[in-house]
């Protein structure tokens, strides 16, 4: 089984199409939706806020907490049950982890930021473009933060590296992996990574460099959906 | 809060609300269909701030004993912690249950799915439908956008391809749902003396006693009152008028639907 083109016809460093808006959810501190392909992903963020019950609060910093959900009609098989999966859970701890180098957490002590992230439609990449909305937002939130973290998943299939596996490369029949990594802008570290799947060593090092170099267009989304957000509030024209 | 209550009245005495509406204005409706892709139908309301997503996912299951010849329909909602700093992580509360249960009372009880052509085949097989609506923003009123989604949804719904018995999803067929009637949920709010429909988070906050009317064409179909003041029949005769008039103009931005 030779995977010579791509199913949807990208390059192996092609993503998907990419949208991003902040903003979006008046309620909250703040708010992003962050589109990949058939993948949407909206996150808003809430906090600094109370932390109960008290136990939880920490005098030294204050704690991040994510909770990740696809909407029961999101899937593309049958409906997905509404409440907490072991996969869920999972996937808002990871991301947390994820978001947490970025965060200046010691500004907050026995405080919570409050990060749900939400998909009405998914098609691959969920815990990648939950990421990246949920950065977004919290930076529009006003969150103090080094930097911006983006996510995005690499892999293989059949003897092909590639970035952004759509849900029909992940159901490939053959060889296939899936690497879904999550990095911090400026030091290009790595805050996020998964796998599952077949991989050798030299391919995983190389999707993980082809990850970077893709992050940095996904960076640019990021910070272009920040600052359109900024200069609508103060009016002016771009 | 008493001090915004009397503001509210204050502002009601002079036919105007916080927003510059009257009493009896829509905030600004908005219905978008097919917002998801993976769903059989979809869609999203919006009145105002207010942002809620619909979704109807089907799947063929064994009728109910009681019902052998029909297929059955389930409104869930989640009020996402997303969507306001007052809800909060965990199993629905009993606001979001109540919620649910609305909808889903005006929904079956107006008959708009005619369940009797959801049955496959008697006591074996027949569809089921289920409904689901995610609260994305909450500027007041969820409870009508929400009602109003799930309905929208219904209607954007498209039956997919059944093989041997198995659901071949992501595989629409050119079939909508049996629809018979639209029903329309409107919450009628009292404050003071004075009757508002559409509130904001404040009015929500400030109200002495509410009444839901879903209405088909002029006939009612389910009512729930809230709050914890009395109304009279007075009262009630006045807000279920409210309900059928007011349920009108958002039959307008349903009617849109048509091509597609």
């Amino acid at each position: 089984m030779a995977y010579p083109k791509r199913l949807d016809g990208r390059k192996i460093n092609e993503t998907r199409e990419i949208e991003a808006k902040a903003g979006i959810i008046k309620r909250a501190d703040g708010s992003a939706m962050f589109k990949i392909g058939k993948t949407v992903a909206y996150a808003a963020v809430y906090g600094p806020r109370n932390l109960h019950p008290k136990f939880l609060q920490n005098p030294r910093e204050g704690i991040i907490r994510v909770s990740y959900a696809m909407m029961p009609f999101s899937s593309k098989g049958e409906r997905v049950r509404p409440g907490p999966s072991r996969r869920s859970k999972e996937i808002s701890m990871v991301t947390e982890k994820a978001l947490l180098p970025v965060l200046n957490l010691e500004e907050f002590p026995n405080a919570v930021v409050d990060v749900f992230i939400q998909l009405p439609q998914t098609d691959a990449g969920t815990r990648c473009a939950g990421i990246c909305a949920a950065s977004i937002a919290l930076a529009d939130a006003g969150i103090p933060m080094k930097d911006l973290v983006a996510a995005v998943s690499v892999g293989r299939v059949d003897e092909q590296v590639l970035v952004d596996l759509c849900y029909d490369e992940e159901a490939f029949d053959g060889k296939v992996a899936d690497v879904p990594m999550a990095v911090v802008q400026r030091t290009g570290e790595i805050s996020l990574l998964q796998m599952d799947g077949e991989i050798e060593k030299d391919q995983l090092i190389n999707a993980l460099k082809l990850g970077k170099e893709t992050l940095k267009k996904i960076f640019d989304v990021q910070k272009k959906a920040l600052k359109e957000k900024y200069h609508a509030e103060n009016g002016d024209e771009e | 809060m008493k001090q915004l209550k009397s503001q509210i009245i204050n502002g009601l005495e002079q036919d105007l609300r916080f927003d510059g509406r009257k009493p009896l204005d829509w905030r600004k409706i908005e219905v978008e269909y097919g917002i998801s892709k993976n769903a059989e139908g979809s869609a999203r309301v919006k009145f105002g701030d207010t942002e809620v997503l619909a979704g109807v996912k089907l799947s063929v299951g064994k009728p109910y004993p009681d019902t052998p010849d029909e297929g059955s329909l389930m409104v869930d909602a989640d009020l996402s912690p997303m969507s306001s700093p007052d809800f909060e992580t965990g199993p629905p509360d009993i606001k979001a249950i109540e919620l649910a249960r609305v909808v889903d009372r005006g929904i079956r009880e107006a008959k708009t799915v005619d369940m009797k052509k959801m049955c496959i085949e008697k006591g074996e097989k027949c569809w089921f439908v289920s409904i689901d609506v995610v609260t994305i923003n909450d500027g007041g009123n969820l409870l009508d956008a929400c009602a109003l989604a799930g309905l929208a949804a219904l209607k954007d719904t498209k039956i997919p391809k059944l093989e041997d018995g198995v659901v071949k999803y992501g595989e629409p067929t050119k079939d909508s749902l049996p629809l018979e009637k639209e029903p329309i949920a409107v919450t009628v709010l009292k404050i003071g003396k004075f009757f508002i429909v559409d509130p904001l988070v404040e009015e929500e906050d400030n109200f002495d006693s509410k009444l839901t009317v879903t209405t088909t064409d002029g006939t009612i179909c389910a009512m729930q009152k809230g709050g914890n003041g009395t109304l009279s029949v007075e009262d009630i005769e006045k807000m279920v008028d409210i309900g059928i008039e007011k349920a009108k103009e958002i039959r307008k931005h349903l009617a849109k639907k048509g091509a597609k």
